[in-house]
């Protein structure tokens, strides 16, 4: 964990970073940077366990559809809009999570069957398609027309430095969550779970509640994500938000990143928005298919030779023998 | 009227039968892998995705017959398995089964993407029309009835592969104890390439038999994946039995749901089925261990 | 009579952990040989070595001639090499019969397979009774035979048994020792790897002693029988 005076630094430093930078395109980058990384970290919370999910865009998909729903045909606030989709997400996640978790489902079953969950969230937003747009896509309903600026009400705002400090708050809120979760007792049991789980319910950890409630709050806050990312870009539509794409691309961010460590994520965020951004300065159109090409590469590298992240790498060489903040301490497979 | 009714039910859980076939093979394919080397290609599908590429391609740009397509497409595709395994699988085999499930997840990434700048995003039609079986009021397409039937053929001589031959009954008892098959003068990783190059050649099958009724893309693959996943997870993960019974009650359900309200609902219900058997029986219904 | 196997020097383990040290034997043919010793002696890795299951870090096995560092390990089984491994296993899910396939895999003993499998159920009538039964299904000893049958398939000319008595009630062990002696008597070179010193030794003509890793006693089965040191740590176990 780094000191505090150089996080201190560190987040003055990014909140004057909008009054001094009058470039659209850097703040939009940073808010996407942002949002994605909360993300990331989210499912991390998750993955750093053991339990990976390859469904964590059907939360986003969730957080940004049910958001932009009840405005657009309520004309509810996305302040009251936002709760109700998290908690949705979080239905959801006890829905799926309590079976799985409660029969001993994990790896390869765990992983399809979150899988299949993106694929059933996408095809309900596709078969509404008539309140939901379909394949097409969805736009909440603008406020901002007749020179309104800005909308508490709606959470729309014209000037993206809002969306900056939003973004920024919602990251740093999710370093926090992070962080708390790490210094817990539930880290501990958790790490006992995903080591060797009936030794760990022998010496009284309740497995399923453990494992429920990393679930719950990674569902929730990628569903919050969503929903910010929904009312930040104006636009969603299923392959954006609520797509095995997705869900993979967030896999492989992660772990390009670095999975155990808390500013992985986002280093795998930056990572990943960065290679976009590069490809489409340089090759123009067509990039959506070619970053896709070097991502999947590049998980596959990645799996192979460093498997612990970009970060996960330098920290090591960093501090050898700490395992604190270190990798899997798993046994070898029998 | 309820005649009339009954008799386009009849032809919807009739198409769901022939579906179910098809669907069978995939998941077949799917759980022999599982089930031998203990991975799960999660780019199966996508692997399916070449193949009704190569088909296309060789039947409707190069003028080859189309069975010739279709063997060529077959081999490939085995090709690309064994090619699979060795480059991507066998570097982390012995690592953590996560690792596994990653990989082949960026394959299924890199195809799909890789498919998209070789071939572009429009959908591409075989071109092959064939005619439908009409049995009084019911009308049942051709290609459908062939896709059944030798996905059918298929798992028979798959079976009959497994059941009588050396190497079957090897790949049989790998996944039962692998430490001793040296001791028996099996190579195990020669066994694994095998079943990689079967597991390939299905999902090759399959495409040929898919190819016939619908429409290549480069996300085709996510049409059929989840499918072909959930399928197998229903029935049991590893447990081809339980994926060829539970197949048919995923078609059944499509195309019967399709017929009752559309098309999409119709696969709503059958994920729907899904989630509520993983609350009632989430280790499948013939899944054993959990 | 020149050595049938060979082992001089074998040092081996397992990662860091050395289980083996500086192990020297030989077995003839027409012989039948035992290695004793307690529990975590060693015997076990012992077969694993020869087998190749595990690697060596020094010394070198030579069997019917041939330097087994240059064999791979799953060719051993065509130089003549079988063994039955430690708990049977057998496997389960397979019937009798298709267990006793997979011991026939080699190309050499698939073209005798028929008759080899007329031999083995000559041997074990009760394994033709059961052989399309799931091998798991059956009790311990039709285990242990029908995985000595899996063993014979290949025509070995050296048989290993690791443990062959392990796990089985009393009565049954009898029956298996009764067993090993029929198998010399139809002329296989046996090694047998046992914690059940008394029987194993009315069986052999010699045996060697493992303790912690080391051969500390050599000898014919009698007098290792009537050794001191044996009488007192094994016998009446």
């Amino acid at each position: 964990m780094k000191p505090r005076p150089a996080w201190a630094f560190a987040i003055a430093a990014l909140a004057i970073l909008p009054l001094l930078v009058s470039s659209n395109y850097l703040l939009h980058v940073m808010v996407l940077v942002f949002i994605w990384s909360f993300i990331y970290t989210a499912w991390s919370l998750m993955g750093r366990f053991g339990l990976v999910s390859f469904g964590h865009s059907a939360f986003m998909g969730i957080g940004a559809y049910v958001v932009t729903m009840l405005w657009n045909f309520h004309g509810l606030s996305p302040w009251l809009g936002i709760p109700i989709a998290v908690a949705l997400a979080c239905g959801l996640a006890v829905l799926i999570g309590y079976p799985c978790f409660r029969f001993r489902i994990t790896g390869h079953y765990f992983a399809l069957v979150t899988l299949a969950l993106t694929e059933v969230v996408r095809s309900v937003i596709v078969a509404l398609r008539d309140t939901t747009g379909g394949s097409l896509g969805v736009t909440p309903n603008s406020v901002l027309k007749d020179g309104t600026t800005w909308s508490l009400t709606a959470l729309q705002f014209a000037d993206k430095r809002v969306f900056f400090y939003l973004a920024l708050g919602l990251w740093l809120f999710g370093l926090w969550v992070w962080q708390r979760i790490d210094r817990s007792m539930l880290r501990y049991a958790m790490e006992a779970v995903s080591q060797e789980e009936d030794a760990a319910a022998s010496v009284g950890v309740n497995v399923t509640r453990a494992k429920l409630t990393v679930t719950v709050i990674s569902a929730a806050l990628t569903a919050l994500g969503g929903a910010l990312y929904g009312q930040y870009q104006q636009y969603i539509n299923p392959e954006t938000v609520a797509s095995i794409g997705v869900s993979l691309q967030i896999v492989f961010a992660v772990i390009a990143g670095g999975m155990f460590v808390r500013l992985g994520p986002t280093t795998g965020a930056l990572f990943t928005l960065l290679l976009t951004e590069a490809l489409r300065v340089t090759i123009g159109n067509k990039i959506n298919a070619l970053d896709s090409t070097i991502y999947g590469l590049m998980l596959v590298l990645f799996i192979i030779y460093m498997p612990t992240g970009i970060l996960g790498r330098l920290m090591r060489k960093k501090k050898p023998a700490d395992g604190a903040s270190g990798g899997p301490a798993r046994p070898a497979p029998a | 009227m309820a005649q009339f009714f009954d008799i386009f039910l009849l032809e919807a859980v009739l198409n769901g039968l022939l579906f179910g076939g098809v669907l069978a093979l995939l998941a077949l394919g799917l759980n022999l892998v599982f089930g031998v080397i203990d991975v799960v290609w999660i780019c199966y599908a996508e692997l399916m995705m070449i193949g009704m590429y190569t088909v296309y391609y060789l039947h409707n740009i190069y003028g080859l017959p189309l069975f010739v397509a279709f063997g060529a497409a077959v081999v490939l595709v085995g090709a690309l398995g064994m090619l699979l395994h060795v480059l991507v699988i066998r570097p982390v085999l012995n690592s953590e089964p996560i690792n596994q499930l990653l990989v082949t997840g960026g394959v299924l990434t890199f195809l799909q993407a890789a498919a998209t700048l070789a071939f572009g995003i429009e959908f591409k039609n075989l071109g092959v029309s064939m005619p439908s079986l009409l049995v009084g009021e019911i009308s049942l397409p051709w290609s459908r009835i062939a896709a059944a039937l030798t996905a059918v053929t298929a798992m028979g001589l798959l079976w009959l592969f497994l059941k009588k031959t050396y190497i079957g009954t090897a790949i049989r008892a790998i996944s039962q104890d692998r430490a001793i098959m040296p001791l028996m003068g099996v190579d195990a990783s020669r066994i694994y390439l095998t079943t990689s190059a079967i597991g390939g050649g299905l999902a090759g099958l399959g495409a040929c038999l898919l190819v016939l009724q619908y429409d290549v893309h480069p996300a085709i693959g996510l049409s059929f994946g989840p499918l072909t996943f959930m399928v197998c997870v229903l029935g049991g993960l590893g447990n081809m039995l339980g994926g060829f019974i539970a197949a048919f009650i995923f078609a059944q359900l499509i195309n019967v749901g399709g017929f009752v309200w559309s098309t999409e609902w119709g696969y709503v219900m059958a994920f729907g089925f899904f989630i509520v058997m993983m609350f009632v029986r989430p280790q499948g219904i013939l899944g054993g261990k959990s | 009579m020149s050595a049938m196997l060979e082992l001089k020097n074998v040092s081996a383990g397992y990662g860091s952990f050395q289980a083996l040290f500086d192990v020297s034997l030989t077995v003839n043919a027409g012989e039948a040989v035992a290695v004793i010793g307690p529990n975590g002696a060693g015997k076990t890795t012992l077969l694993r070595a020869i087998s190749k299951l595990i690697e060596l870090s020094a010394g070198e096995i030579v069997f019917d001639g041939k330097r087994l560092s240059e064999v791979a390990p799953h060719r051993i089984i065509e130089l003549g090499l079988s063994q039955v491994p430690e708990h049977r296993r057998l496997f389960p899910r397979l019937t009798v019969e298709e267990n006793l396939r997979m011991g026939a895999y080699t190309r050499e003993a698939r073209v005798h397979f028929t008759q080899r499998l007329e031999m083995v159920y000559a041997l074990f009538p009760r394994m033709r009774e059961r052989r399309h039964q799931a091998a798991g299904t059956m009790s311990g000893g039709e285990q242990q035979m029908c995985a000595i049958g899996r063993a014979l398939m290949s025509g070995p000319k050296l048989l290993l048994l690791d443990e062959p008595s392990a796990g089985l009630a009393p009565v049954i062990v009898q029956s298996i020792f009764e067993l090993m002696k029929q198998i010399r008597s139809e002329g296989y070179t046996v090694m047998i790897v046992e914690q059940n010193v008394r029987q194993v030794l009315k069986v052999v003509d010699r045996a060697y002693l493992l303790e912690v890793g080391r051969i500390k006693a050599s000898g014919s089965a009698a007098e290792l029988l009537t050794s001191e040191h044996i009488q007192k740590a094994y016998v009446g176990l």
